[in-house]
């Protein structure tokens, strides 16, 4: 089913999309807010740029993004795929816990943050370009792998990474030299074993997006994993 | 011994005629006050882990026990009192923030104990509850501000999701995890029965207290724990957590101690990890981002639920509650300064935040000089201990009550202030098997039905004193209190005049 977005507020095209059975294709999006949030199935294909909160509590289904998204695309999502062919705006992946967001490009500030993880359950989130300042902060489970292609001199990850983190892991396509972590984490140039972990989701993203696995597979990560699950358990007396 | 011993703050005066070695007392206390030395046959006491929750002199089938306050005090000082200096010796000691738990416990104005409730003499005869219906029926959500047509000139009924309430008192937010299993499904019980609320608190729904989703507000908080889609549809209403009244401006923190089996598994994340809460929603830095927030929920459970927005009393709470009505919220709740907690830094705790008695006035009058207070319920919390202060809060302009410590003691809470010991022996604060079966949610809910069918009965007859048959005609109706020994600071934010005026 193909929605023409030109002429409908955000409200009108989220019922259309609810009371769909169909997978559907967005035309002559424009900002419109909360599309497909709390979706459990169907694929929903954006063309045009869609609005703040792209896919909230994403319960299932795919969404494809054509072009740029905006704010807190996947806020607390839940399950299913997000595919960006550009860059996502601020916060995106905020507090997910399940599913995968794949970013061809960019990312703004606050790039999943509070990512959580339970048991199976770990969501994963792939930046190809750089990410903003604020990366996985308070990151409580779950992978986030920055990937760092084209981004000229643009340092690959944004100030304060990882501040609070106290689950998950990051991985940077990058020996993170001059990048300042903070004292929490540690900070390693990642293993076998720990690239054994990302392959597959570096080669799912070279096909979405039309790239050579090997050649990005070859340069060095390093992985920033927390140091203690109970970050402020020290900070604290009893009165 | 040395620098940082302090004498125990509670004595455990045990008479020996009455006692008859029954070791009832070493078996209740988990702290391990009470320890029988069965060499000598008589009982030897650590009193330095004695937190005065009453366990052992409840349930001393001998009345044998007591506990008192220590004498052994340090020279008497104004300036420097007791407590301060002990804190000292504390963080001297650890170098940590203290942390309390529990509504701030210091001597500071409680206005609902200044504020005096009218009653009808001659002229306006009082209304007698037993005889004539009283109406305690209350609707929280957005309500229409003028009568709507259809095109065939019929008057349009659909109204926004609202609450019904059988009384304008719910049970405020506590997450399990802070609290057991066993409290919340008395908890749950006790509302499905009265008609009336209670809040998950930022912990998730546990996947058995699915079938009360109809008495039940989900919280989404700064974590998200436990928020998901299902989760969201549970709920009769979905409340956004920006702030709580114990520990305005700062984040929750459950130890990963807490987090084992079934709370793990509800808030989602891995047993023995801590759960962080950080203090602002990291999406949300203005009123159009909450706005966001508030629709992305309404999207999520396609506009068929109340969203209710929570934050704490504070300075400005009367102009953050009128870009919360403009958000697109509900239902604001405010909750003030006295608000109960499982653990907030004691400072935070006890100097942070204003009263809910003058946030609630306040907010009230500027939505009503706004012309936006029909947009929005008000829910006022924070320390809501009584029906009379359930009565002078809707008097003040609120619509519906939430409580929470006034709940916990009624299931057995002795107000020891020492949840965040994990350690409650009144299985409540706790997660330990050993002791949250001691909550038994049929006692549990039976005891809350109780005291909220008693503060019923107690509204209708303070209304019914005053002449008043309908919450509807309280709510707001300030001419109804007057002030006693406040000031005219105190009395023009209250909007109520002194007794005798």
């Amino acid at each position: 089913m193909i929605i023409n977005a030109e002429n409908l507020d955000y409200k009108a095209l989220n019922d259309l999309i609810r009371s769909s059975s169909e997978d559907i294709q967005i035309t002559n999006c424009c900002g419109h807010r909360f599309i497909a949030a709390g979706m459990e199935n169907k694929s929903v294909t954006i063309n045009g740029i869609p609005g703040n909160a792209l896919g909230a509590y994403l319960n299932g289904g795919s969404i494809t993004v054509n072009s740029n998204a905006q704010d807190a695309v996947g806020d607390t999502m839940n399950n299913g795929s997000i595919v960006i062919h550009g860059n996502a705006g601020d916060a995106v992946g905020y507090a997910m816990r399940g599913g995968e967001i794949f970013i061809k490009g960019n990312a703004g500030y606050r790039a999943g943050i509070h990512m959580k993880q339970y048991k199976d359950k770990v969501p994963v989130m792939v930046i190809g370009g750089y990410a903003g300042s604020f990366l996985g902060e308070y990151q409580a489970g779950g992978l986030i792998i920055v990937l760092g292609i084209n981004i000229g001199s643009k340092k690959i990850l944004g100030n304060f990474p990882c501040t609070g983190m106290h689950g998950g892991a990051v991985f940077v396509r990058s020996s993170c030299d001059g990048i300042k972590l903070p004292g929490q984490v540690t900070v390693s140039p990642a293993s076998d074993e720990d690239m054994s972990l990302i392959e597959k989701h570096i080669v799912k993203y070279c096909g979405l997006f039309g790239c050579d696995a090997d050649e990005i597979l070859k340069e060095k990560f390093t992985v920033i994993r927390p140091d203690s699950k109970n970050p402020y358990k020290q900070m604290y007396v009893a009165n | 011994m040395g620098i940082d011993y302090m004498y125990p703050e509670f004595e455990v005066v045990r008479n020996r005629e009455r006692c008859i070695n029954c070791r009832i007392c070493e078996k209740e206390c988990a702290n391990g006050v009470h320890i029988f030395n069965e060499e000598k046959n008589c009982f030897a006491v650590d009193e330095s882990k004695c937190v005065n929750c009453q366990r052992c002199v409840c349930f001393c089938p001998t009345h044998a026990l007591k506990i008192v306050k220590s004498d052994c005090r340090l020279r008497e000082n104004a300036n420097w009192h007791e407590s301060t200096v002990k804190e000292i010796f504390k963080q001297a000691r650890s170098g940590g923030v203290l942390l309390s738990s529990m509504g701030n416990p210091n001597k500071l104005p409680v206005y609902w104990d200044k504020i005096l409730i009218n009653a009808s003499q001659v002229t306006n005869p009082p209304i007698d509850p037993l005889r004539e219906p009283m109406e305690t029926r209350v609707f929280l959500g957005m309500k229409s501000h003028k009568i709507k047509r259809k095109e065939n000139g019929e008057i349009d009924c659909t109204v926004p999701p609202l609450l019904e309430l059988s009384m304008p008192v719910m049970f405020a937010a506590m997450s399990y995890g802070s609290i057991s299993y066993n409290a919340h499904e008395s908890l749950a019980r006790a509302a499905e029965k009265l008609g009336i609320y209670y809040n998950t608190g930022e912990g998730g729904l546990h996947e058995d207290f699915y079938c009360y989703g109809e008495n039940t507000i989900v919280q989404v908080a700064s974590g998200r724990f436990g928020v998901h889609n299902d989760y969201l549809k549970a709920g009769a209403a979905v409340e956004i957590k920006m702030g709580q009244g114990a520990k305005p401006g700062i984040g929750g923190h459950l130890p990963g101690t807490k987090i084992v089996g079934d709370v793990s598994k509800t808030r989602m994340i891995p047993e023995g990890s801590d759960a962080i809460s950080p203090a602002p929603h990291h999406d949300i830095y203005s009123i159009e981002d909450l706005r966001q927030l508030v629709y992305s929920i309404k999207e999520a459970t396609n506009y068929q639920k109340p969203v209710m927005v929570k934050v704490a009393a504070v300075h400005n709470i009367a102009a953050i509650a009128s870009g919360i009505a403009r958000s697109g919220a509900d239902i604001i709740v405010i909750d003030g300064f006295r608000g109960g907690t499982g653990a907030a830094p004691t400072r935070i705790r006890d100097n942070v935040g204003i009263p809910i008695e003058l946030a609630l006035a306040a907010v009230d009058q500027r939505l009503r000089d706004e012309g936006i207070r029909n947009r929005v319920s008000l829910v006022a919390s924070g320390s809501i201990r009584s029906a009379a202060d359930v009565v002078k809060a809707i008097a003040l302009g609120a619509d519906a009550c939430y409580v929470a410590t006034a709940a916990l003691i009624a299931m057995g809470c002795h107000l020891c202030r020492n949840c965040q010991s994990g350690t409650c022996n009144w299985g409540i604060a706790t997660q330990k098997p050993e002791l949250t079966k001691r909550l038994d949610p049929d006692t549990g809910s039976e005891r809350l039905i109780n005291l909220m069918t008693a503060w019923k009965n107690e509204i209708k007859e303070i209304m019914g004193g005053m002449g008043i048959n309908s919450i509807e005609a309280l709510r707001g109706n300030r001419l109804m209190l007057r002030g006693i020994g406040l000031n005219e600071n105190e009395l023009r934010i209250l909007g109520i005049a002194h007794a005798g005026e």
